[in-house]
C-alpha cells in the first residue's frame, strides 16, 4: 500500500516525557492502520502558542512559525504540514496566512529568516491532523479499521476552542460542530449531547489565572456528568491536560469528587483498531479512563 | 320580478358526499330556498360541472344561483359567471374540513350544511347583478403634485408607461431639495461613494418627455371631482388659473428639514452650528476644495449630533427617526475625509441607522477614518470653538468633544398640507359664528397642498405625526383619497432611494386607479367590484353619518343637503351601509337585506333541544380566510356557529344585531381586523367604527333583557387560523355558560 | 517612562487611535468596531474584564491611552477566539488584544505583577533559549516567579498533580538538566533577534 506523507509537526508538549506525550503514543496505531507515514520535520521549533504573544509580539511569532513552514518546505518537499496540537496548527496555519495576505511581512519574515539560513516560499499548506483524518481518509476509511467498537461507552466530545476557531474543521459550525461527535460514533461508542462542547477551558491561564480558569473546567465537567458521558474526549493537547489534570485540584477547592478521565480521540480510535491499554498510552492518564482499558483487554 | 330565475348547483365533491346528506340538502334548497332548478354534481368545478350551470344559465334563463360546494374564496375563477348573481354557500372549508369527525356529529354537521344552503338560496334572492358605471370620458391623465426626486420619478414612469402626465411644481425649478445637495448617498454597489444626484439629468428628462407637461410657479388652487374626472385649477405665478383634467393624482410634496432654531440646547442659532442642509450649501460652495465656515475659517474638526430633535420621548421634537440622516451624516463626513483625510470627523450616534445596504456606506466610512461614537448628545455650544457635550453610552461617562463645525442631524417634516382634524374643528367653530376661527380657516386654507372641494377637508387626511398616510402595511402609497396616492417623504421619512421607489409604486398605483375608474371599478381591495353604494333618499333623514363615516371621503353633500356620493371615490367597504340609520343605502349584491335574509334563513332550534346558535360577522379580508385556513388545516371547531362573510365590520349595520338577537341566536361574534393606531382594516376606519358601535348596543340589550356578553366584538389577524377556531369554542362554552337565549321563537 | 514610550506620545501627540493602527497588531481594524458588543458577550473570562474589547475600541477612539494600555483587560484573553467568530464585522479581535497586551508590555505600560503578563514572558524566554518548551523548567519558573519562599509554597500545592504526571510519565524530572532542543539553537536566536529588531524598528521601539 502506498501510504500518504506528511510532514509531520510534533510539537513540544508531545515530546516524550511532556504533557501530551501518551498522544504521540496513541497516534502510532492511527497512522499504522490507516496507511499514512508521518515524517518529522527536522530540527521543528515551539510555535510560540497563544501565550507567546506577550512577549513575542509579532513578527517574532510569525518567524518561529515560518522557520517550521521553511524546514518543510525546504527537506519534506510536496508534503503538506500536519500537527497534532491545535495550538501548533493555529499559529502555523496563522503564519502561512498572513504572510500570504501581506507581502511585507514575508519580506521581513524572510529578512529574519536569513539569520538561521531559510528561505520561506510560504508554499506549505498547515493542517491538523483532524482534518487530515476527515479530509484526506473519510468517514469510511477511518471506520474500516475498527475492530473492538466501543460500544456501550458515553463519551463527551470536547472540541474546545482551536482545532474549531477561528479556522475550524470545513463544513462544520462553530456554534455547533460535529466532527467529534462523528469520530465517537465512528468508533462505536455514543456521543453525549452537553452544552460545553465548545467551551473555553482556560488556555494558559490555568497557569496565571488559575480560579477564573478552573471555573471554566468545572463546569466542562460539570456537565459531561450531568449528561452521563463516562469520560471526555479532546483533539487538544492543552484542554486535555488542564481538564484533566485540575480536577484534583478543584476536588479540593470545592468539595467536588471529580473523576472524569479525559482521553484523545487518537486513544479512542487506538483502542478501537485492536491496540493494547499500552499502545493507546492509556498508561499515561491521570485518570485513568477504566472503561476505555477493559475494552482494550478485550 | 317575473324574468329571475333561480337555481342551486350543490356539490358532493371533495368528500362533501361522503359525510353529508346530499340529497336532504336538496330537498331544502327546494322547499325552503324555493330554487327553481336544484340540482347536485360530484365535481361540480370541473369543465362538465361547470358547463351544466352555464348550460341553465343559457337555455333555462337562469339568472340567480346559489353554488354549495366550497367556499367563496376559493375556485373562484371557475364558478365565474359574470352575466348572473351569484351567492356561495360554504360546505367545504365551513362545514366538513371544521366539524368533528364521526357519527356524534352527524346531526349537527348536517344541521349546520343545511343551513348554509338556506342562507346561500336567501342571499341570492336579495342580489341583484351589479350594472357598474362605465364611464366613456373618463380621463387617463396623472397629476403629479411636487417636482422633486419623488415627483419627477412618479411622472416619469407614469409617461414611460404611456400615460399623459401633468406637474405642478411650486417653485421655479424642477428637482426638489436634491437641487440643494451636492451629492447622494450610493443606491449600488460597492456602496463605498457619495455619487452625484442625478436631479439635473433628470430634469432634463422631464422636461422633454412628450407625454409629461410642467407647470412651474405654480400650486393647486382647487381640486374637485374623483378618480377619472379630476378637476384641478392650477394657479400661475402670473395670476392665470390653467385647468388640467386628470383621471388620478400622485402627490410627491416632499419635507422640510425640521427648524434648526428649535434647538437651542444644541447649540440651532449660534455660530458654525449648521443642519445637514446648511452642510451641503457649504460643501456646494467649496465645489471641491476645503469646505469653510462662515466665518472663512478652513473646517479642520466636525461633530456630527445624529437624531438632533428626533426620536424625542419628551413631547416637544420630532418623536420619530428620519431614516435618512445617519447615511447622510455619514456622507457628508465623506465630503471632509474625501478632500483632506487629516479633517477630525467625528459621528456621534445612539444607534446607527442605515437602512438598506447603508452598512457597507458605514464601513465605508469608517475605512476613510471617520470616528463613530455611541452617546448622546446634552448640549452643544456654537462659536469659533465649538463643544460637544455627550454621555458615552459605552463607556457610560460624560464627555465632551471640541470642533470647528458642528452638524446637526435633524429630521424630516412632511409637506401634506392641512390637517383634517384640525380643518374639522376650525370649520365646525367658524359655522357656529366664531370670528377667530374664521380667520383661522383662511390662514388654513393658504396651507392646503391640493386644496380638495371634498365636504371632508381640503386635503388627505393624516395618520401619525402629520404624514399622508393610508394602509401602512398592506397598500403603502394609498391616501384615503380614492385616485390619490402619496408618495416619498410626505408619507413617510425616508431617503432619496426609498421615495424614488416610493414614486415608482404610487405611479402604478394611479395607473390602476384611471384604469379601474375607466371600467366603472373600485379600487383596492375590491377591484373587481362593479357594485356602488345607491341610496333610497326619500327615506334619508340627513343625518350625515354616512358622509361623516365615510373613511374616503367619497360622499359630499348636494344643495339640499342629502348624500351624494362619488362612485369613482367609492372603496365598496360599506361603512356608509353600516352607519345609516334608517337602513336606505345598500349595494346591488349587498345591503341589509342580503346579509338580514341569511341571518333569518337559519333555523333555530327551540331551546329545550340545547343547540345554541352563534351568528359570526366575519370581515371577509381576514377574518374569514382566516376561518377558511382553521378548515384547510382540519383545525375543528363548533357547528353551533353560523358565519356570514362581511366586506368589513364597517359594513355591519346594528339592524343584523337587533334582528339576530330577535330571532333567538344565543349570541353574535363580530370578527374584524386590528383597529387604533396600527390598524390592519382594509378599510382604515371600517373595524374601528364597529367597535364604536357596538360599544353603543349595550342600551338595545338592555331592552331586549340580554346579557351584554351575547355581543363580541373579536380582532382577527389572517393569520389567526387556529386562534379564531378557540375563539369560537371558547365563546360556545360561555354562551352554554349563561344559558340559551330567552328570545327563541319570538322572532 | 521609557524612551520608547516617549517617543511614541510625541509622534502620535492625542492621536492614540493613530498610534494603535501603526503600532499594535491588526490595529488597523479598531476603527471598523460598530460597538454591538457581540464580542464581550462571548468572551469566557467576560466577567473579570474591566473593559470589555468593545469598551476598549471605544477608549482607543477617545484617545484614553494610559487607560487602555494600563488595563489589565487585555491579559484575561484566553485566545479562544470565540469573539472572532462571532464578530459581525469580522474584527480579529482576538489578535488585537494580544497585539495591545504585547505594545502595553513593550511600553512597560501594563500592569506589574500581572500575571499572565509575567507567564506570557517566562513561557517566550523559556522557548526563545532552547527552540522548545521545556515543560519543568517553565513550570518550576512559574512557582519561583513571585521569590524563593511562594515558589515553594506554590511547588507543594500543585504536588499531587505534580507526582500525577510523574507517575503517567508526562512529567520528566530528567528535563532539569538539559532536555528537548532544537539543534540550531544559534541560528533561532540570531533569527528571533532579527524579527525582533525589524519590528521594534517599525513600531519606534527601538
Amino acid at each position: 500500500m502506498v501510504k500518504k506523507q506528511y510532514a509531520f509537526y510534533p510539537g513540544c508538549s508531545s515530546q516524550k516525557g511532556a504533557t501530551a506525550s501518551n498522544f504521540l503514543t496513541s497516534l502510532d496505531v492511527v497512522v499504522d492502520k490507516l496507511g499514512i507515514q508521518l515524517n518529522e520535520i527536522p530540527d521543528w521549533n515551539c510555535c510560540g502558542a497563544s501565550i507567546g504573544y506577550g512577549e513575542g509580539g509579532e513578527l517574532p511569532r510569525l518567524v518561529i512559525n515560518a522557520r517550521n513552514l521553511a524546514l518543510a518546505e525546504k527537506e519534506l518537499p510536496g508534503q503538506d504540514m500536519v500537527s497534532g496540537c491545535p495550538a501548533c496548527w493555529l499559529a502555523t496555519r496563522e503564519t502561512h496566512e498572513r504572510l500570504a495576505e501581506h507581502a511585507s511581512l514575508l519580506a521581513e519574515t524572510n529578512e529574519a529568516l536569513k539569520e538561521a539560513g531559510l528561505k520561506l516560499n510560504n508554499t506549505v499548506k498547515a493542517r491538523h491532523m483532524t482534518e487530515v483524518l476527515i479530509e484526506d481518509l473519510g468517514w469510511e476509511a477511518l471506520k474500516a479499521p475498527v475492530v473492538k467498537p466501543l460500544e456501550g461507552l458515553k463519551i463527551a466530545g470536547y472540541v474546545g476552542c482551536q482545532t474549531n476557531r477561528p479556522f475550524g474543521i470545513a463544513g462544520e459550525s462553530f456554534e455547533n460542530p460535529k466532527y467529534l461527535d462523528k469520530m465517537i460514533e465512528t468508533v462505536g461508542a455514543e456521543a453525549v449531547r452537553y452544552e460545553q462542547k465548545v467551551a473555553c477551558c482556560g488556555g494558559a491561564l490555568a497557569f496565571s489565572e488559575p480560579d477564573k480558569s478552573q471555573k471554566q473546567i468545572r463546569d466542562i465537567v460539570e456537565s459531561a456528568y450531568d449528561n452521563g458521558a463516562d469520560m471526555i474526549v479532546t483533539p487538544c493537547q492543552l484542554c486535555q491536560a488542564n481538564v484533566e489534570i485540575y480536577q484534583s485540584e478543584i476536588n479540593k477547592k470545592h468539595g467536588t469528587k471529580f473523576s472524569m478521565p479525559v482521553v484523545y480521540y487518537t486513544q479512542l480510535m487506538s483502542v478501537a483498531y485492536g491496540g493494547s491499554a499500552g499502545q493507546a498510552g492509556l498508561d499515561g492518564q491521570v485518570i485513568k479512563a477504566d472503561k476505555l482499558e477493559a475494552v482494550a483487554k478485550k | 320580478m317575473a324574468d329571475n330565475k333561480f337555481a342551486a348547483y350543490i356539490c358532493s365533491g371533495c368528500g362533501i358526499g361522503d359525510v353529508l346528506n346530499v340529497g336532504a340538502l336538496e330537498k331544502i334548497a327546494q322547499k325552503e330556498g324555493k330554487m327553481a332548478i336544484v340540482k347536485n354534481h360530484p365535481f361540480l368545478c370541473n369543465a362538465e360541472g361547470v358547463q351544466l350551470i352555464k348550460d341553465d344559465i343559457a337555455n333555462e334563463g337562469v339568472t340567480h344561483l346559489c353554488i354549495a360546494a366550497c367556499s367563496r374564496r376559493a375556485k373562484a375563477e371557475a364558478f365565474s359567471f359574470p352575466t348572473v348573481a351569484v351567492s356561495r354557500a360554504n360546505l367545504r372549508e365551513g362545514v366538513l374540513w371544521v366539524i368533528a369527525e364521526g357519527a356524534d356529529h352527524d346531526e349537527v354537521r348536517q344541521e349546520m350544511a343545511e343551513d348554509y344552503v338556506r342562507m346561500g338560496c336567501a342571499e341570492v334572492k336579495k342580489m341583484t347583478l351589479p350594472g357598474g358605471n362605465l364611464k366613456e370620458s373618463s380621463s387617463k391623465r396623472i397629476l403629479v403634485v411636487g417636482g422633486g426626486m419623488s415627483g419627477m420619478t412618479a411622472a416619469l414612469a407614469a409617461a414611460d408607461a404611456g400615460y399623459e402626465t401633468v406637474v405642478v411644481e411650486k417653485s421655479g425649478e424642477l428637482g426638489g431639495f436634491a437641487n440643494k445637495l451636492l451629492k447622494r448617498v450610493p443606491f449600488s454597489g460597492p456602496y463605498a461613494e457619495p455619487q452625484p444626484t442625478g436631479a439635473a439629468n433628470m430634469t432634463a428628462r422631464v422636461s422633454h418627455h412628450p407625454l409629461i407637461k410642467v407647470h412651474l410657479n405654480s400650486t393647486l388652487a382647487e381640486t374637485a371631482g374623483a378618480p377619472g374626472r379630476f378637476n384641478a385649477k392650477i394657479a400661475q405665478e402670473s395670476g392665470a388659473v390653467a385647468e388640467e383634467l386628470v383621471g388620478a393624482i400622485v402627490q410627491a410634496t416632499g419635507f422640510t428639514t425640521y427648524d434648526i432654531a428649535k434647538l437651542p440646547e444644541l447649540g440651532g442659532g449660534q455660530a458654525n452650528v449648521v443642519d445637514q442642509a446648511g452642510l451641503e450649501a457649504m460643501a456646494k460652495a467649496a465645489n471641491g476644495g476645503a469646505i469653510k465656515r462662515a466665518d472663512g475659517k478652513e473646517v479642520k474638526s466636525v461633530v456630527f449630533v445624529q437624531c438632533a430633535g428626533q426620536r424625542d420621548a419628551s413631547g416637544v421634537h420630532l418623536p420619530y427617526c428620519s431614516g435618512h440622516c445617519c447615511a447622510t451624516s455619514i456622507k457628508q463626513a465623506m465630503y471632509f475625509k474625501d478632500q483632506n483625510p487629516d479633517v477630525d470627523t467625528v459621528v456621534i450616534y445612539q444607534d446607527l441607522r442605515v437602512p438598506g445596504m447603508g452598512e457597507d456606506f458605514y464601513r465605508s466610512a469608517q475605512q476613510k477614518g471617520v470616528i463613530f461614537t455611541k452617546g448622546k448628545a446634552g448640549r452643544v455650544t456654537g462659536g469659533d470653538n465649538c463643544k460637544v457635550e455627550f454621555r458615552d453610552l459605552i463607556l457610560d461617562e460624560d464627555t465632551s468633544a471640541e470642533a470647528d463645525l458642528v452638524v446637526l442631524a435633524t429630521g424630516q417634516v412632511p409637506s401634506a398640507g392641512v390637517n383634517l382634524d384640525d380643518w374639522t374643528a376650525t370649520v365646525t367653530a367658524a359655522e357656529s359664528g366664531d370670528e377667530t376661527a374664521k380667520a383661522k380657516k383662511i390662514e388654513l386654507q393658504k396651507t392646503s397642498v391640493l386644496n380638495l372641494t371634498y365636504r371632508q377637508g381640503p386635503d388627505v387626511p393624516q395618520f401619525k405625526y402629520g404624514f399622508a398616510d393610508s394602509h401602512f402595511i398592506c397598500f403603502p402609497y394609498e391616501t384615503r383619497r380614492t385616485g390619490i396616492y402619496a408618495a416619498g417623504p410626505v408619507r413617510r421619512p425616508m431617503d432619496m432611494l426609498q421615495a424614488q421607489e416610493d414614486a415608482t409604486g404610487a405611479a402604478l398605483k394611479a395607473i390602476q386607479a384611471v384604469e379601474n375608474a375607466a371600467r366603472g371599478r373600485a379600487a383596492h381591495p375590491r377591484a373587481w367590484d362593479l357594485s356602488f353604494p345607491k341610496a333610497r333618499l326619500e327615506g334619508c333623514t340627513q343625518c350625515k353619518r354616512c358622509t361623516v363615516e365615510c373613511p374616503f371621503g367619497a360622499i359630499d353633500e348636494d344643495e339640499k343637503r342629502f348624500p351624494l356620493f362619488n362612485e369613482e371615490r367609492c372603496r365598496r367597504c360599506g361603512t356608509c351601509m353600516g352607519a345609516c340609520p334608517v337602513r336606505v343605502i345598500s349595494f346591488e349584491n349587498y345591503s341589509c337585506d342580503t346579509v338580514g335574509s341569511q341571518i333569518k334563513a337559519v333555523n333555530i332550534p327551540d331551546e329545550f333541544e340545547e343547540k345554541p346558535r352563534i351568528l359570526i360577522l366575519a370581515c371577509e379580508n381576514d377574518a374569514y380566510p382566516a376561518l377558511d385556513m382553521a378548515g384547510i388545516q382540519r383545525i375543528t371547531y363548533s357547528a353551533y356557529v353560523r358565519a356570514i362573510p362581511v366586506r368589513c365590520l364597517g359594513s355591519v349595520n346594528t339592524i343584523w344585531i337587533t334582528d339576530a338577537l330577535n330571532s333567538g341566536y344565543d349570541g353574535v361574534m363580530m370578527m374584524g381586523c386590528k383597529k387604533g393606531d396600527d390598524y390592519q382594516c382594509h378599510f382604515v376606519k371600517g373595524s374601528e367604527m364597529a367597535h364604536y358601535r357596538m360599544s353603543k348596543i349595550g342600551d338595545t340589550l338592555k331592552q331586549l333583557g340580554l346579557e351584554p356578553e351575547r355581543v363580541q366584538t373579536q380582532e382577527v389577524a389572517i393569520t389567526d387560523n387556529a386562534r379564531v377556531a378557540r375563539l369560537i369554542d371558547e365563546y360556545v362554552a360561555q354562551i352554554n355558560e349563561i344559558g340559551l337565549s330567552p328570545m327563541k321563537g319570538f322572532g | 517612562m521609557t524612551t520608547a514610550n516617549q517617543n511614541a506620545l510625541a509622534k502620535y501627540k492625542n492621536n492614540f487611535l493613530k498610534e494603535v493602527e501603526a503600532n499594535v497588531e491588526d490595529g488597523h481594524w479598531v476603527k471598523m468596531c460598530m460597538q454591538c458588543g457581540v464580542c464581550a458577550g462571548s468572551c469566557p473570562l467576560g466577567p473579570h474584564w474591566e473593559h470589555s474589547p468593545q469598551k476598549l475600541f471605544m477608549m482607543i477612539r477617545a484617545g484614553k491611552r494610559e487607560e487602555v494600555l494600563g488595563s489589565d483587560s487585555m491579559w484575561m484573553c484566553t485566545s479562544c477566539y470565540n469573539c472572532i467568530v462571532r464578530c459581525p464585522r469580522k474584527l480579529p479581535i482576538t489578535h488585537i488584544m494580544h497585539g495591545l497586551a504585547n505594545y502595553a508590555h513593550r511600553l512597560d505600560l501594563a500592569p506589574k505583577g500581572q500575571p499572565t503578563r509575567d507567564i506570557a514572558k517566562l513561557f517566550w524566554d523559556n522557548l526563545a533559549k532552547t527552540g522548545r518548551v521545556n515543560e519543568l523548567k517553565f513550570s518550576l519558573a512559574m512557582y519561583f516567579k513571585d521569590g524563593f519562599g511562594q515558589g515553594v509554597k506554590n511547588a507543594m500545592a500543585m504536588q499531587a498533580t505534580g507526582l500525577g504526571l510523574l507517575k503517567a510519565k508526562r512529567l520528566n524530572p530528567m528535563e532539569i538538566i538539559g532536555g528537548h532542543k532544537c539543534k540550531d539553537i544559534s541560528g533561532i536566536k540570531k533569527m528571533i533577534a532579527k524579527a525582533r529588531e525589524i519590528e521594534d524598528r517599525r513600531r519606534g521601539l527601538a
